[in-house]
């Protein structure tokens, strides 16, 4: 099993958070995987990207054109990280016009949830729906359940719940 | 005890975990991208160690090396850690650690960033490493580096020299699946042996000392825990050779195995890049005649080798700026094997400029600058407030405090024509303030340079995520200790203006820029000295202490653009089509500045 993911937003949208689930689904399974995200100046609303290689890599950054998945929180960031994809690859956009990709207001649908930054896990959510992720309900269940801070567990799943039943 | 088990972890904390089953005791640090988490990874880990620790945020990192250096004299194991800037700044104490030596085993982590991703400079930690003398170690991903910390303190212990390790923005920053195991417990009870040879070394001594350092290169060179890992090819391509050292090690290994070449010609992971055994060196010579030499970010391995079919940055087939990436990795292997060239990358289009955050009281501040002074000049520094270029208030920025130093040359050099000098205005964080701004504020007051210099307090090291400064009173882990005031630093340092300012209030923060002008332009001024307090929004406590009030565009709104043009708050934005500014409820936190500065009073809180 080798899956290349990235995940492309802006700083503060949450993207390190939904990269790291997805990262511990991959541990749970007990499949090796390598993430590098963006620290540092970028995090203050910059462009920012992580990538995940689920499988036996050694190198945690994706070539162009390697992509399997692509997770979009920031629909601008398509004209930088769609290279990144390879042909036929899963793409998923938070977006709320139409375009390329599968679109979902990921947004719209987190602010009814009381917060924006839910939209990282309602994407992820959909990601699930449409069995483009190495990963199922459970095992994303159970790293939000692991990496979420106490008192947002119910929330974050409710938002993972809203991607997954659209 | 701790059982061992498999954790994600990122590279950073990987690294402190390597620390803490090495049994190191005394570890200090300075925030800076991408080495700030290991500290912090100490800090959240320490409870495991059943040996008491030393943890700090020291003010620089010049201060950081010498608290560790002095540790390890006593037998303890230290680290001290920072980024490849940082190093410039503990190069003096790092220069002569190279011929004095250490006691305890002492390991310095410097984090590179070739890229550069969030740093002034992409300079290579290895070759500064090769000019002080001191060997350095080169990890391919999280786990090697976690791997690698317990025998560099073994290799430092042995021959008593300080080791660095050298993760890049990619080991740091990258999670990888680690196995944590148990926090070692070493009783090393601190035993300092004067010995005025060596720890006071007058010149007379350093010859001997020189020496010392020569023969120990050498016998380090040829240890053979260290030497390059060779995978053999299967002789296919006779005669060549792949070297690579650290994350370009791991790039080049997925490639060659999406590639197929995986095991048909000889490849070298080196671990240790400076100092290179001779032998290698020589094997190299005699065994090929190409060798292709993948690094990160100065030809380190390359010029060691000097090998007559080398390819590398000297020799032009790899390119010396920025960093390797798979893409690139690839053309050159392409390029060196006589491979199809990958297909052409579309140039990466540039994406979001980072921003100042929504709120954030820098923004406040520098817009009141920019308007006060619109001819004035802008020094500025390394922080979150380097952003306050997007608003035109920021003029240069060099290295941790040089902002208030470049502050006088200005003054001086425009003094020198007579006339009138422009208003210069330097911004400086809290932060930086500590690092590096109080010898310059000295010598700017007793060089009587007319200058205004703010300090941007937001009460935290806001840019690395919120480490803690001297005049809050907390110490690393929130350990409680004496608060340092700023004011009372300014004034010992001879400043006889200093005003302290609220930037939310607009009014009377652009009445102490002019006052303070006043006071520079006055017969008997110097430097005027202004604090710029608001805490950072992403402060915890004062996130909690926000009040949930809407700010809205109503229709006063004439379209003009000032406050996304020179505001630029990233929660406004014109729409095009209805020609009004509207504000994104997501991002808008509520500060209500941006009132103060729309022109038609077209902005305002609503009523709940
Ligand atoms: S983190 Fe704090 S200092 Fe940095 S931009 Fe945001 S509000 Fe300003
Ligand atoms: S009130 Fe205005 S300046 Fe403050 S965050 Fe909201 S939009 Fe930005």
């Amino acid at each position: 099993m080798k899956q290349q993911i990235i995940v492309s937003g802006i700083g503060g949208q949450g993207a390190l958070f939904l990269t790291r689930v997805i990262a511990q689904a991959a541990v749970d399974l007990d499949i090796p995987v390598l993430t590098s995200e963006t620290h540092g100046m970028a995090q203050r609303g910059g462009t920012v990207i992580s990538t995940i290689k689920v499988g036996d890599f050694a190198s945690p950054l994706i070539r162009t054109g390697q992509a399997d998945v692509g997770l979009l929180l920031w629909e601008s960031n398509l004209a930088v990280h769609r290279p990144l994809l390879k042909p036929g690859g899963a793409l998923l956009v938070n977006a709320e016009t139409a375009g390329e990709g599968d679109r979902l207001d990921a947004s719209g649908i987190a602010r009814k949830l009381g917060n924006a930054v839910l939209s990282n896990l309602v994407l992820l959510g959909r990601a699930v729906q449409t069995k483009v992720l190495f990963c199922d309900e459970q095992t994303c269940v159970a790293a939000i359940r692991k990496l979420a801070p106490e008192r947002f567990v119910e929330q974050n799943l409710q938002a993972f719940y809203e991607g997954l039943h659209r | 005890m701790k059982q061992p088990e498999i954790q994600l972890v990122m590279g950073n904390e990987a690294i402190a975990g390597g620390l803490l089953e090495a049994g190191c005791q005394v570890v200090a640090a300075y925030p800076g991208t991408p080495s700030t988490e290991i500290l912090q990874a100490v800090i959240n880990q320490r409870d495991e160690s059943d040996v008491p620790l030393h943890i700090e945020w020291s003010v620089n990192e010049k201060v950081a090396f010498e608290v560790a250096l002095a540790a390890s004299y006593t037998g303890k194991r230290s680290a001290a850690i920072m980024k490849q800037v940082g190093l410039n700044v503990a190069a003096d104490p790092f220069m002569r650690t190279a011929y004095l030596g250490v006691v305890g085993g002492m390991v310095t982590i410097v984090a590179d960033d070739p890229g550069p991703h969030s740093s002034q400079t992409e300079q290579d930690t290895r070759l500064f490493c090769m000019q002080a003398r001191v060997p350095v170690l080169d990890p391919s991903s999280p786990a090697e580096a976690k791997a690698m910390v317990e025998p560099a303190f073994a290799l430092s212990e042995k021959y008593q020299r300080n080791i660095v390790l050298r993760p890049t923005t990619r080991i740091c920053h990258s999670r990888q699946s680690v196995t944590v195991g148990a926090v070692r417990t070493i009783h090393a009870p601190s035993t300092f042996t004067p010995d005025p040879g060596r720890w006071c070394a007058t010149p007379a001594f350093l010859p001997g000392l020189h020496t010392g350092l020569n023969n120990d290169l050498a016998a380090i060179a040829d240890e053979p825990d260290w030497q390059p890992r060779l995978t053999s090819g299967d002789g296919s391509r006779p005669r060549q050779a792949l070297v690579a050292s650290g994350i370009v090690y791991a790039h080049l290994l997925d490639l060659l195995d999406e590639l197929d070449l995986a095991g048909t010609i000889d490849l070298y992971q080196v671990l240790m890049p400076y100092p290179l055994a001779p032998t290698f060196i020589e094997k190299l010579r005699d065994g090929y005649d190409r060798v292709l030499v993948l690094e990160e970010t100065y030809p380190v391995i390359e010029l060691q080798l000097a090998h007559p079919g080398g390819a590398g940055k000297q020799s032009g087939a790899v390119p010396r700026v920025g960093e390797l990436t798979p893409d690139l990795v690839h053309a050159v292997l392409a390029d060196f094997l006589d491979l199809a060239q990958p297909a052409q990358s579309v140039p990466a289009q540039r994406g979001q400029r980072p921003s100042l955050c929504p709120g954030c009281p820098h923004r406040a501040a520098f817009y009141a600058i920019k308007q006060t002074f619109p001819e004035g000049i802008f020094p500025s520094d390394i922080g979150c407030y380097t952003l306050g270029m997007n608003l035109g208030a920021v003029h240069t920025v060099h290295c941790m405090g040089a902002c208030i130093s470049q502050g006088a040359g200005f003054y001086h050099a425009y003094h020198l024509d007579g006339g009138e000098v422009p208003t210069i205005v330097v911004t400086i964080g809290d932060s930086t303030f500590f690092h590096a701004g109080i010898p310059a504020l000295i010598n700017a007051v007793l060089q009587q340079a007319r200058i205004i210099v703010v300090i941007l307090d937001n009460g935290t090291t806001a840019m690395t995520g919120g480490q803690p400064v001297p005049h809050l009173g907390v110490a690393a882990g929130g350990r409680p200790t004496k608060a340092i005031a700023i004011e009372p630093l300014v004034r010992a340092a001879g400043v006889e203006h200093l005003e302290v300012c609220d930037p939310y209030d607009m009014s009377a923060f652009t009445r102490a820029l002019k006052q303070a002008d006043r006071y520079i332009r006055s017969d008997d001024g110097s430097v005027a000295v202004v604090i710029s307090r608001r805490p950072c929004v992403m402060d915890p406590v004062a996130k909690k202490a926000r009040r949930p009030v809407t700010v809205i565009v109503n229709e006063e709104c004439l379209g003009c653009g000032i406050c996304v043009s020179e505001f630029e708050c990233p929660a406004v934005s014109l729409n095009e089509e209805l020609g009004v500014a509207v504000i994104d409820q997501d991002r808008c936190i509520g500060c209500g500045v941006c009132i103060d500065v729309c022109p038609a009073q077209a902005i305002e809180i609503k009523e709940q």
